[in-house]
């Protein structure tokens, strides 16, 4: 109801108001889409066409039969949606599950662990200590390495008689079949990419004020109350960015388990590998229907990720008006609230 | 002259644009003309011998000169490019590079040009086993330039020891030998054998490898899939039990040829399958190895006699979209001749594929392995020669892993793969 008065209140002041800008504005809209022009073909080129050639793919199947003289017969055939009912058949299916699901879980567990070392990783680089240059260049560092040399690092690490083994005074075969290939995967994954959350959250805790720790202090705020009241909320949009795009990243994952542990292996074998598996082995279409799944799969998680949390991935609520009741803005104004309502709440307590 | 006019003819036939399905293999084999600069694809040359080779050529052909594309170590990434370029029919690259077991999936393609036999001279100077890599149904697609094939590293000090005078030629014999060694005191923490056991194309190499040795196949001569017999139980079992009983340590599992070596060279294996090029490594002074001087090899021991070796190596092949394919096959002939490949040993220790270079005395004192690897490559089977060799090479993994880890039965295994395999090769 109280969005209705604003829009009732439009009609009344526009023969006042609506002409000039009107004028600008389409002045401004077609000058804007000849400026913007170059840059949507080089998208369309570079995004839209290969997406769309991906899809066409993904419907033919090429190189399937011999001839007589044990030549394969040349062409492609269209099988409409041949390559995608296949995909969920027999062994195919049982193989495409499984990576689905190994995707899933790596994505969750990686991802949630990344998130947790990654704020405390912030928290550190961000507070003022002797060295503080060097823990922050020594933390950026996993990041600074290319996954695939990562990958034999750690695939060093854990080798039969590497030093993981040793330290652990353990004898695990972690590139074998079962729950120490995961692990495997998941704590290299987890030591390269937390720093990647690190940086964002780093960059987002450097815009708080210091005022409002200060006065969440004056206030007699607890350590955990400051970071649970202020800092979380604070860091939230870049936090929820970073996450973003972790999540996403860890979807498409393969260098790192292909590496590590190594192909067709069903313990850590993810859809992309599966699409490369395919690809491959020249079987055009059904990896093109294959990267046409995971492509659905991370769209709709993304999607509903920014729909459940809100996370401002385009800068859409800083960008809005004062009055917009822009997200972040509100959040501004209401953190110190929050935290002096902790506050009182501590101090009733004590 | 007759040779020449009919050459023309299928050029011609050739050249008038018959784009889609070719009708016969016959098309494109006399179509070897046109000469001039032409490429040669293949694996990043780690030796850096192969760019000697080319300029004794290019010396020779100051107008037939071969440029060098190198392409990545991996093998994989090496077949994907010349895949793309297939695709593209692009005629950057003339001579490919091959490794052994692509053979069929190229020529089936067309995307490698059918050589006339008596294009090749030297052809029968070449070692057969070699030479059957390079053909695809009886047809002849490329000339093996390098060879390989597994040998029997093993602890000739301890045997020795443990008075044995030979190295064994059954598995039988090699399980008492190591019997007899385990009693010795320097024994201690030893295993007895180790191949390649992780889920790669080494796996594929070993497995097939005690298949063949047991009497059995995967693939029968009319390539027909027939794994499912008493034979491949036999050799399957040699290695399941071996796990089992500890022969094989535990980690071979995940060995390829490196952890393998390593394993060795540290004095935790009495035998080891393994290729040449362990040799130098294993022999090096220079504190690297706890084994030089300590050990021999041999051809592989097999079930009941002497085992059969899975092949190696590689062909050079013409791509179907190569120009200059004349200069392309003189060039192939110039890098096959004996005294190519004898220089090409000589720096790289890659073992040829002419067979008299094998008892070479000079070649023999500086490689003392080479008496063994001739016996193993004489003796030794290719891999299945499928068109779909990927898909082949991953049934085999999958079926030979899990019975190695336990997972299935070495019979439900094979049982299963056979399976799996008829569908992948349909004639």
């Amino acid at each position: 109801m109280t969005a209705t008065a604003p829009v009732a209140e439009r009609p009344a002041k526009e023969p006042k108001q609506s002409k000039r800008p009107q004028r600008f504005n389409e002045g401004t809209g077609r000058l804007a889409a000849i400026l913007l022009s170059p840059t949507l073909l080089v998208l369309g080129l570079v995004v839209v066409f290969p997406i769309i050639m991906a899809l066409r793919e993904s419907l033919f199947t090429s190189g399937t039969k011999l001839d007589a003289n044990g030549f394969i017969v040349k062409g492609s055939t269209f099988v409409g949606l041949q390559n995608y009912t296949d995909i969920f058949k027999g062994d195919t299916g049982h193989r495409f599950w499984n990576a689905a699901f190994n995707t899933t879980f790596f994505t969750v567990v990686c991802v949630v662990l990344e998130t947790i070392l990654g704020v405390a990783m912030a928290l550190i680089m961000h507070k003022a200590f002797k060295g503080r240059g060097v823990v922050r260049a020594s933390i950026l560092v996993p990041w600074a390495i290319p996954t695939v040399v990562s990958a034999l690092l750690w695939k060093w690490i854990f080798q039969a008689d590497g030093i993981a083994n040793t330290l652990l005074g353990t004898q695990i075969l972690w590139s074998t079949e079962g729950w120490q290939s995961k692990a495997s995967v998941i704590i290299a994954d987890t030591w390269k990419t937390a720093p990647f959350i690190g940086l964002l959250v780093l960059a987002g805790l450097q815009t708080i004020p210091a005022e409002v720790y200060e006065a969440a202090k004056v206030d007699g705020a607890s350590v955990w109350k400051t970071f649970t009241r202020i800092t979380l909320p604070l860091v939230k949009p870049a936090l929820l960015v970073a996450v973003l795009f972790r999540i996403l990243d860890t979807l498409r994952i393969f260098d790192l388990p292909f590496v590590l542990v190594g192909a067709h292996k069903d313990s850590v074998e993810t859809l992309s590998m599966l699409a490369y598996d395919e690809a491959f082995n020249t079987r055009y279409g059904p990896a093109a229907a294959y990267a046409t799944l995971l492509f659905i799969y991370v769209a709709v998680v993304a999607y509903a990720f920014v729909k459940i949390l809100g996370a401002d991935v385009i800068g859409e609520a800083r960008a809005k008006k004062p009055g917009g009741g822009g997200k972040a803005k509100k959040r501004r104004a209401t953190a110190p609230e929050i935290s002096a309502a902790a506050a009182t709440n501590t101090g009733m307590g004590a | 002259m007759a040779v020449a006019s009919s050459l023309a003819l299928l050029a011609t036939a050739c050249g008038s644009g018959d784009d889609g399905s070719s009708s016969g293999g016959g098309s494109s084999a006399g179509a070897l003309e046109g000469r001039g600069p032409i490429t040669l694809a293949g694996g990043k040359d780690t030796s850096g011998n192969l760019q000697n080779q080319l300029n004794a050529w290019n010396a020779q052909h100051p107008n037939e000169k071969v440029e060098l594309k190198e392409l990545p170590e991996d093998a994989d990434a090496q077949r994907q490019q010349m895949v793309q370029n297939a695709q593209n029919k692009s005629d950057a690259f003339s001579v490919l590079n091959m490794d052994v077991v692509w053979t069929s999936e190229f020529a089936a393609n067309q995307w490698i040009t059918q050589i006339p036999e008596d294009k090749v001279p030297d052809l029968g100077k070449l070692i057969p086993a070699t030479v059957d890599t390079a053909k695809y149904r009886d047809k002849l697609y490329g000339v093996p330039i390098t060879s390989d094939g597994g040998l029997l590293y093993y602890r000739k000090d301890l045997l020795t020891k443990a008075g044995i005078a030979e190295a064994p030629k059954t598995w039988d014999e090699m399980l008492a030998d190591c019997q007899k060694v385990a009693a010795l005191p320097e024994a201690k923490g030893m295993s007895c054998y180790a191949g390649q056991f992780e889920k790669y194309e080494g796996l594929t190499v070993n497995f097939s490898e005690a298949v063949n040795s047991a009497g059995g196949v995967i693939v029968d001569k009319d390539g027909k899939p027939n794994v499912n017999t008493p034979e491949a139980l036999a050799g399957l079992q040699e290695l399941t039990n071996g796990f089992k009983t500890g022969a094989i340590p535990k980690a071979a599992i995940t060995y390829k040829e490196e952890e393998s070596r390593r394993a060795f060279q540290e004095g935790k294996l009495l035998f080891l399958r393994n290729w040449p090029y362990v040799y130098a490594k294993a022999e090096a002074t220079d504190g690297s190895s706890k084994v030089a001087g300590k050990f021999a090899v041999a051809p592989l021991p097999g079930k009941t006699g002497p085992g059969v070796s899975s092949l190696g190596g590689h062909d050079y092949a013409i791509s179907a979209f190569a120009k200059n394919k004349a200069t392309a096959i003189d060039f192939i002939n110039f890098m096959a001749s004996e005294a190519r490949q004898k220089a090409n040993i000589e720096k790289t220790s890659q073992a040829p594929t002419w067979a008299s270079l094998y008892d070479d005395p000079t070649l023999t004192k500086q490689f003392p392995y080479l008496a063994p690897l001739k016996a193993s490559i004489l003796a030794a089977q290719p891999r299945p020669k499928v068109v779909k060799y990927g898909d082949v090479t991953a049934a085999i993994q999958q079926a030979a892993y899990d019975a190695l880890s336990g997972k299935t039965q070495p019979q439900q295994a094979l049982s299963d793969l056979q399976t799996k395999l008829q569908s992948l090769i349909t004639q």
